[in-house]
Order: C-alpha cells, then sequence, then structure tokens
C-alpha cells in the first residue's frame, strides 16, 4: 500500500465479500425451490429469495467497483484520496442501508414494505433489479454522488491517467443511468424501454468502462509492460463497447411494443457486442506475452486472466446465442436467458471483483502477496467456482433447449404448457443445484485462502518499498 | 492510387518490412466499424431481396443529385487529407494542418447537404418509420453521417495539436496525420459503397 488512504478500500471488500455468501446461500434456496416448490414456504416465498439473490448481487458488485476505485484512484493519480472520511462515512451509510432494506425483503411482505416506504407518493418499486424501496433509491444515488465527488476531487489534484479517466467516466455513467430507476411510467412499454436503460446500459455499457480500468490497473502492475500499450488497447475495447453496446439496447426492443425498426438495430448492433469481449480476452494474453516481470502474485493474474476468458464466454457467446430477433422470438424469457445471466454477471463482474481484491488485500495488509499456500488455495477456489459456474451454464442451456423445443418451437396447439414443461427438466435442475452446492464450496475455499493467508502471513514477500 | 513505379519501387524494397499507414489501433478501430458497416449493408441487402418493390419505389423518392454532389465533397475532402499527409512527410507541418482543416470544412458541407436532405424527406412526409426502406436509408445514412462528424474531429484533433507543436517528433506527426488520414478514407470509402446502393441500384 503506497498510499495511506487506500485502506479505504478494506471494509468495501470485506462487506461485499459478506453479501456474496448471502447472494449465493439465496441462489441455494432458490436452486431447491425450483425442485421442492413450497421449500421454506410461507417465510421466504420464491419471490422474495429471487429479489433478494439479484439485489444482493448487485450491490454486492456496488461495493466492489467502491473499493477497487477508492484503493486504484490513490495510486493512478499518486496522491491521497481528498477524504478518507467520507469514504468512510459513506461506506457505513451504503452498508447499514443495504441491510435494513434486505431485512424489510425478508421481514415484511413485498405489499407491506411498499406501503410502509411511501411508494405510494413516489412509485418506483415492484420491477426486477429495482424492487428496492423508492428512500432506498434515493440513498443509493446520494452515496454514488458523495463517492464520486470523493473521487473526482482526488483526480483533479492528482495525475489524470486514461486508467482513472475511463474509470471515472465509467462512474459516472453508472451514477447517470441509475437516474432511470426512479422513471416509472405507467405505460408498460414505456417502462420496460427505460427500465432497460438501467440494466442493460449498466453491464452492457458504463460497467465495462469499470471493468476495462480496473483489468488495465491489474494487467499494468502485475506484467509490467508500458502504459502506452495499455492505454491503447483500453480506448479500442471501450470505443467498442459503446459503439455496440448503445444501439445494442435494441436486442432487448424485439417484442415488448418499441417501433418495428428496432429488430433490426438490436440485431445488428448486439452481434457486435461479443467483440469488446474478446478484445479484453486478447489484451489480458497480450499483455502476459509481452510481460517484463514476474508478478509474485499468481492468483490475481488468474482471476484477471480468468475473468476475460469467462466474461468472453458469459456475455459474448452465450449473450450473442440469443440475440438476433428470429433466435429471440424463440428464447426470450426461458432458462437459456438465465444461463447467460449467470455465466456473464459471474465472469464480468464477479471475477473482476475477486480480481482486484486478490491484487489489492494483502497489499493492504502489508505483504506484496499472500504466502504460496494460500495462493494455492485461492487458485483452486477461482477453478472450482469457474467449473461449477460454467455446469450451472451448460445446465441451463440444457434446460433453456428442452423449454424452447417443447413450449415454444411447437405451434399453439402442439405446445406443451409452461409446468407441464417445467417437470420435463426437473432431472436438470436437480443437477444444476448440485453444481451449485460445488459454487458455494468454491466460495467457502475462497474465504478460506484468507484465512490460510492471516496464518501464513510470515511466509508472503513482504511489501517492496519502491514499488 | 499507386502509379506503376511506385508500385515497382516498393516491391524493390521489399526486404524492408512493408509499414501499415498509421497506428496498428487505429486499423483495429476502422476494422471494427467496417464490420458494423459491413452488417448493416447485408441486412440491407437482405431487406431488399424481401422487399423489392419497397425498395424500388422508396429509392424513387430520394435525390441522387445530392447523393453526387455529397460524393464529390468526399472525395475531394479525401484528395485534401493525403496530399496534406504527403506534405507532411517531406516536412511541411503547416501544410497538413492546411489540408486537414479543408478536408474538414469538405465533411461540412457533406453534413449540411446531407442534412438538407433529410430536411426535404421529412417535408415529404418521410421517416424512420415509414417502412423498412425509409429505416434504412434514414439510419445508415445517419449513421454514417455520425462518422464523418467524427472523422471530423479527429482531423481537427490532429491539426491542432500539431499546431501547438504537441507531437515530439517526426515520426509521431507521421503516425497521427496516417492515422486520422486512414479513419477519412475509411468514412469515405463506406460512402462509395453507400452511395450507389441506397440511391443508384434500381
Ligand atoms: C457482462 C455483460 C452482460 C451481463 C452481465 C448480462 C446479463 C444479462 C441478464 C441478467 C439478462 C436477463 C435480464 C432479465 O432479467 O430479463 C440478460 C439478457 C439478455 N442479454 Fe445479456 N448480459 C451481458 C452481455 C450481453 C451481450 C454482450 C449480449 C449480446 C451479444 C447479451 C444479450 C442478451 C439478450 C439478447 C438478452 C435478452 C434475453 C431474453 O430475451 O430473455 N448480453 N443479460
Ligand atoms: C449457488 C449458485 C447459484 C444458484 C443455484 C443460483 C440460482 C438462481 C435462480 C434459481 C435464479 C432465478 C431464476 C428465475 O427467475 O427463474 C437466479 C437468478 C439470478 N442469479 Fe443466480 N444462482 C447462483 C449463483 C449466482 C451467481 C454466482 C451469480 C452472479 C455472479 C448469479 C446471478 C443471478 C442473476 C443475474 C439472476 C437473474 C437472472 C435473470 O434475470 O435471468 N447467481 N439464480
Ligand atoms: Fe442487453
Amino acid at each position: 500500500m503506497k498510499y495511506a488512504s487506500q485502506a479505504v478500500a478494506k471494509p468495501y471488500f470485506a462487506f461485499a465479500m459478506l453479501l456474496f455468501v448471502g447472494q449465493i446461500l439465496f441462489g441455494l434456496i432458490l436452486g431447491t425451490q425450483y425442485i421442492i416448490g413450497d421449500f421454506l414456504f410461507p417465510e421466504i416465498p420464491f419471490n422474495v429469495a429471487r429479489m433478494v439473490h439479484t439485489n444482493l448481487l448487485i450491490v454486492w458488485l456496488l461495493f466492489a467497483f467502491m473499493g477497487a476505485t477508492y484503493y486504484l484512484i490513490p495510486e493512478e493519480t499518486q496522491t491521497e484520496l481528498w477524504s478518507p472520511k467520507l469514504g468512510y462515512a459513506l461506506f457505513w451509510i451504503f452498508a447499514i442501508a443495504g441491510v435494513l432494506t434486505i431485512l424489510g425483503y425478508l421481514l415484511v411482505p413485498y405489499a407491506r414494505l411498499a406501503e410502509l416506504t411511501g411508494n405510494d407518493y413516489f412509485p418506483t418499486m415492484g420491477r426486477e433489479f429495482l424492487e428496492q424501496p423508492t428512500i432506498t433509491k434515493v440513498g443509493i444515488a446520494l452515496v454514488v454522488v458523495g463517492f464520486i465527488f470523493n473521487i473526482l476531487m482526488t483526480v483533479l489534484k492528482g495525475r489524470k491517467t486514461v486508467v482513472n479517466m475511463v474509470l471515472i467516466t465509467g462512474l459516472i455513467g453508472l451514477a447517470v443511468f441509475w437516474l432511470f430507476a426512479f422513471y416509472n411510467p405507467v405505460s408498460l412499454v414505456m417502462d420496460k424501454y427505460f427500465w432497460w436503460w438501467v440494466v442493460h446500459l449498466w453491464v452492457e455499457g458504463v460497467w465495462e468502462l469499470i471493468l476495462g480500468a480496473i483489468l488495465a490497473f491489474i494487467l499494468i502492475k502485475t506484467t509490467g509492460v508500458d502504459r502506452e500499450v495499455v492505454e491503447k488497447w483500453l480506448y479500442l475495447i471501450i470505443a467498442m463497447a459503446l459503439i455496440s453496446g448503445i444501439l445494442g439496447t435494441g436486442h432487448h426492443y424485439f417484442f415488448i411494443g418499441a417501433p418495428e425498426y428496432w429488430l433490426w438495430i438490436g440485431s445488428i448492433f448486439s452481434a457486435i457486442e461479443p467483440l469488446p469481449f474478446f478484445m479484453m480476452m486478447l489484451f489480458a494474453f497480450s499483455m502476459l506475452r509481452q510481460r517484463r516481470r514476474e508478478h509474485p502474485n499468481k492468483a490475481a493474474v488468474t482471476w484477471a486472466v480468468g475473468c476475460t476468458i469467462m466474461a468472453f464466454l458469459g456475455a459474448g457467446v452465450w449473450g450473442f446465442l440469443h440475440t438476433l430477433a428470429p433466435v429471440n422470438y424463440y428464447t426470450h424469457g426461458t432458462q437459456l436467458t438465465a444461463a447467460h445471466g449467470h455465466l456473464a454477471f459471474f465472469g464480468a463482474y464477479a471475477m473482476i471483483a475477486m480480481a482486484i481484491i486478490s491484487y489489492a488485500w494483502p497489499k493492504l495488509h502489508g505483504r506484496e502477496c499472500s504466502s504460496p499456500q494460500a495462493q494455492r488455495v485461492e487458485i483452486w477456489s477461482c477453478w472450482v467456482m469457474s467449473i461449477s459456474m460454467l455446469a450451472i451454464t451448460l445446465l441451463l442451456t440444457w434446460a433453456g433447449w428442452i423449454q424452447i423445443d417443447l413450449q415454444r418451437l411447437p405451434g399453439d396447439a402442439g405446445a406443451l404448457g409452461y409446468m407441464q414443461t417445467q417437470d420435463a427438466i426437473m432431472h436438470v435442475y436437480w443437477m444444476r443445484l448440485i453444481a451449485g452446492i460445488g459454487f458455494t464450496v468454491g466460495l467457502g475455499m475462497y474465504l478460506y485462502s484468507f484465512v490460510v493467508a492471516r496464518s501464513t502471513r510470515e511466509q508472503a514477500p513482504a511489501l517492496a518499498v519502491a514499488q | 492510387m499507386h502509379s506503376p513505379e511506385s508500385v515497382l519501387s516498393q516491391a524493390d524494397s521489399l526486404e524492408q518490412p512493408r509499414q501499415l499507414p498509421g497506428d496498428l489501433a487505429m486499423w483495429c478501430f476502422i476494422l471494427a466499424e467496417l464490420l458494423a458497416f459491413l452488417l448493416l449493408l447485408g441486412s440491407m441487402a437482405f431487406a431488399r431481396g424481401h422487399w423489392g418493390e419497397m425498395f424500388s419505389t422508396g429509392i424513387a423518392t430520394l435525390h441522387p443529385e445530392a447523393g453526387l454532389i455529397n460524393t464529390v465533397f468526399l472525395l475531394t475532402g479525401s484528395y485534401f487529407a493525403a496530399r496534406a499527409v504527403h506534405r507532411a512527410q517531406a516536412g511541411d507541418h503547416r501544410a497538413l494542418v492546411r489540408g486537414f482543416i479543408l478536408a474538414a470544412a469538405c465533411g461540412l458541407l457533406y453534413v449540411g447537404v446531407k442534412v438538407s436532405e433529410y430536411g426535404m424527406l421529412f417535408a415529404d412526409g418521410y421517416n424512420l418509420r415509414s417502412s423498412t426502406f425509409y429505416f434504412f436509408y434514414f439510419f445508415t445514412t445517419f449513421f454514417h453521417m455520425a462518422h464523418v462528424l467524427i472523422g471530423m474531429l479527429i482531423l481537427l484533433v490532429v491539426a491542432w495539436r500539431c499546431r501547438q507543436g504537441q507531437y515530439a517528433n517526426q515520426e509521431k506527426v507521421r503516425m497521427a496525420s496516417e492515422s486520422a488520414a486512414s479513419y477519412w478514407h475509411m468514412v469515405d470509402l463506406v460512402w462509395l459503397v453507400l452511395f450507389p446502393l441506397l440511391y443508384v441500384l434500381p
């Protein structure tokens, strides 16, 4: 750790991991409810568990992005954070608001929660991923604005690099598109139309800038390749991400009542969306090939490279699979969508979060990297989680295929009903649950690697004074 | 265009590896842009195969003279850009600045004509939603016009930076000017394909 204020990242990373565990526990509950419909009913109905699972995902990723930014910005700008106090204060506000919201989901019926939080006066609740009470949404907006302010003030007084410029652009974009969470038109078409401005323009737009910047930072640090080269790659990747991703929003406008021309725009531009993910993979491998040093933190490199591969598979390949309008006509909203959602979120965003945590955590604790034993456990956990997630993806793809084959492809008369189709998929859901348990084991190993790192701290190389 | 001599002299110097004009990163970007246009044009060809009638009646309502004038503007712009790069190679940086500004000015004329063309069509009651043909016409040409604007921006930034002396040496000037001109030629080239496909082909 070069700058004392980088320590602000610590609670963010730790809390992110805690929420990740929560997310996965609810994933297991969901996986079980798919097989035993009334499992945990009426305490935790499926819709509540699903809401907790997905909201925890988004929130822990936000914590991880903020932690990553607090770690990376002082080093990139070569100056202390403008206000570490603000960073800690926002942490507590966000953490408490997050916990209260989740408790609200679990302890109060959703309709009652909406009533209690005054949803009648300013209705924004009840939409997938955006289920938070309006006051929580306002809280998130304020936390993000305070956070960006802190970062902007730091960047203004320090060195401006391409990495921190791209990162901050991504963060500002994140804040701007969040505003559409407050826009809730009565027309269902308009509602869905702008809902995607948060959901799609986040993960296939501005978040890609955040991903690119964190990836570039880790690669600069671990390979020692010239900044100039890294910056060119970064420029290219974000240019492609934005060119394809913005108009690519059209792949969600096919059948929701938007004008017909979106069939063309959505198909054409989203067909290019795999390209930036492909380039991220080339970028990582090319940097590794040109590396000027052997960085001792093998685990961080494994996460970073693994992230680019899994993101390409999840977003690029599995995204492309159903992105053309004639295909999406049959696949829309099937388990294939869930397969893609899981691998893309895990590969692109969960893995980059773990990559930066893996790189930064030892440094935040005065070590260059963790001990070889701890790294071995961590690298194993990366493999176990990745393979389990691939298994979940393949199984859900299989489930999706059965669904399409029985429920979608046959004409109205021949098509099987939704629930009958689900019965036909039951054996696949069992296997998915087993793969989910595998994933949970991987996550356990990951957390255990921190325990090992702590107990074998003496074997880890001390932080080099001049990096 | 290569004269026979220049091709020969290039062949003579084969032992010296042929160099890409401009930055490799710019070429990756150009290829990606071309891919986007290729997909658009491919889809258009597909749509035309399906709705030939709609396309021919639609084409009859366009203004080919405006398209022709715009072709001339873009080609003139490319000429200025290419000559500027050539002169810069010989160390004449003022000619580079002047040439790039002239090329960007051609781009501006192009945009002016294009916008007035849109105005005429809107006045006739056509828009993006009129039919699949008009979608392709408006969307593809608008997307292309956005690229003309980006190309102008790139040319002007390079001209401005060159004038401010922000390029450390001749090699940097060469890199930047060739990259900018290559992008501009790409924009031009795409128009040369678009124009006959959209306005001329019956
Ligand atoms: C890291 C990037 C990405 C993430 C995290 C992601 C995540 C998701 C998620 C969670 C959904 C489901 C949304 C819902 O609940 O309705 C979804 C839908 C979709 N995604 Fe992605 N995605 C990414 C990139 C891509 C890319 C690059 C493509 C195209 C090449 C793509 C194509 C699609 C399509 C077509 C749908 C709609 C599926 C349907 O009609 O049911 N995604 N994505
Ligand atoms: C133990 C492992 C996991 C299991 C068993 C699991 C299971 C599930 C289930 C059953 C759903 C609901 C699907 C539906 O509505 O029909 C779901 C949704 C979702 N999960 Fe997971 N999950 C797991 C891990 C993860 C991980 C690691 C991520 C990302 C990093 C993730 C991201 C998502 C997303 C984005 C959705 C919404 C998908 C959509 O809208 O299509 N899950 N999960
Ligand atoms: Fe999308």
